[in-house]
């Protein structure tokens, strides 16, 4: 396959003696966006982490542009500015307005001036409608607003990658949408983008590929009509009914 | 005794002594305290921070030993009463200051009784910050220094701020203390005059300032704390 950004080759992660990860093999191209799916405690955040190398593996390899990612050498600190990750919980620095929570990191990381990426943060704020929250703390945010800027600070960075934990899990139904509208535009805009979500309909209108994820491995790989229409394995088909709520009553007339 | 406390001549004379000697205590107590303070949170705080960063988990791990060490030296230094400590130190505090009396040379066991507080309080202060903070900042690319210096610090300001005012008001406490081995202050008049000379009413008098200085730092600290905190509400700004 050509342009391939992100390379993860039997890559296994253990806590003590539970593995979580047990051999993941997944390729992701240059603009494709990924959606992994799969019960609670199937790894799904844990490869997201051993993705930027936020989680040390135990075994296997990760190539983001042919570079290695590795937890314990310098050159990750370089390689983690290429992939930007937005977790659930937004953390946002509480203590920093708006702006400086955006600009922190390209300045003093990244060495860039003030004032370039102030510009690359108020075409980005303005463009999710949150501009005018420039000087606010996060404490005056509504979640969804916090997501929003949480992703546009990670934006900043310029990354090649962009990765979401769920991002929506925190927040309330009316502002998913918020959140989501967002992604979908830079999906659109040709971010590369792998993304665990409980959003089905989100995952099914993003996602280029869904990665269904159990017990550490890679049960399905399918392209999203395939996978939601006529998923391939039982453990999908059962994973996939949990979403689907059947009446079980009968009116009373 | 209480008439003779309130007569007129007990009254009048320690009216003169007040003004002969409070000014000069009072500055030395406000001179001692800041002084020790500062080098207690200039060797307190890079100490403080050591014992979180340091940890297995931390984000600058330190050889166990290290750690342990400094864990155990602290502690040792917290658990010497004040009283037998200042006397310990006296061979430092002459190598520091040339004499182990007087207003500056009670500096050096202030200092060394309260650094190792100010590194627990920092401690303690650091730990507030969410560890999902710090993960954000190493997933954005940061050095630990620069996640200590530009995340942890600055998100932990006002806790600092309120302990550091505990520090204040502690050393404060002890500076008054140092009086018994020759320090300067209020706390030297308290027990010069009132102790040895049973001359209460300026006892009375000393106590009441080293009350009234406490209650300056404690407001100052507790306003500062307040208005480096963004993430509480503000009535009004």
């Amino acid at each position: 396959m050509e342009n391939i950004q992100l390379q993860v080759s039997g890559l296994i992660k253990r806590f003590g003696t539970e593995t979580v990860l047990n051999g993941i093999d997944l390729s992701v191209r240059k603009g494709e966006v990924v959606v992994v799916l799969g019960p609670s405690g199937c790894g799904k955040s844990t490869l997201l982490r051993c993705m930027n190398g936020l989680e040390p593996k135990s075994a296997g390899t990760i190539l983001l542009d042919g570079e290695e990612v590795t937890s314990d050498s310098k050159k990750i600190a370089q390689l983690r500015q290429k992939i930007g990750m937005v977790f659930q919980s937004y953390d946002l620095f509480p203590h920093k307005n708006i702006m400086d929570n955006i600009t922190l990191a390209p300045v003093k990381v990244q060495k860039r001036s003030k004032k370039e990426v102030e510009q690359d943060a108020e075409r980005l704020l303005k463009r999710v409608g949150l501009w005018e929250k420039r000087k606010a703390y996060p404490r005056e945010l509504s979640g969804g607003q916090k997501q929003r800027v949480a992703i546009i600070r990670a934006l900043c960075m310029n990354p090649e990658v962009m990765l979401f934990d769920e991002v929506t899990a925190a927040l309330d139904p009316e502002m998913v949408r918020e959140v989501l509208d967002v992604i979908l535009e830079l999906a659109e805009s040709g971010m590369t983008m792998v993304i665990v979500t409980h959003e089905m309909q989100f995952a099914r209108a993003i996602a280029d590929r869904i990665i269904f994820l159990d017990n550490g491995k890679i049960v399905e790989n399918s392209p999203p009509e395939l996978f939601f229409t006529n998923p391939q394995t039982q453990r999908a088909k059962d994973f996939l009914q949990t979403f689907a709520y059947e009446k079980r009553r009968t009116a009373i007339n | 005794m209480f008439n003779d406390l309130f007569s007129k001549e007990t009254l009048s004379e320690a009216w003169r002594i007040i003004e002969a000697e409070f000014p000069t205590a009072i500055w030395e107590t406000v001179y001692v305290t800041v002084l020790a303070t500062a080098f207690s949170i200039l060797i307190g705080l890079p100490l403080g921070v050591l014992l979180v960063v340091g940890e297995k988990n931390g984000i600058l791990p330190l050889p166990s030993w290290l750690l342990h060490t400094l864990n155990v030296v602290i502690n040792l230094l917290r658990s010497v009463p004040f009283l037998i400590l200042m006397i310990l130190v006296f061979p430092l505090t002459r190598l520091i200051v040339g004499t182990v009396v007087g207003t500056t040379a009670s500096i050096v066991p202030l200092v060394i009784a309260a650094f190792p507080f100010v590194a627990r309080l920092t401690e303690s202060s650091l730990r507030e910050v969410s560890p999902n903070t710090v993960e954000m900042a190493q997933s954005m690319g940061a050095s630990p220094i620069q996640i200590i210096v530009k995340v942890m610090i600055p998100e932990s300001v006002p806790s600092l701020i309120s302990n550091a005012t505990i520090a204040i008001t502690t050393i404060l406490g002890y500076s008054a203390m140092s009086g018994i081995i020759g320090g300067g202050g209020l706390g030297k008049i308290a027990i010069n005059y009132g102790y040895y000379r049973y001359k209460y009413l300026i006892m009375i008098a000393a106590v009441i300032l080293l009350i009234i200085l406490v209650q300056i730092f404690q407001s100052v600290g507790t306003r500062l704390a307040a208005k480096a905190d963004k993430r509480i509400k503000k009535k009004s700004i």
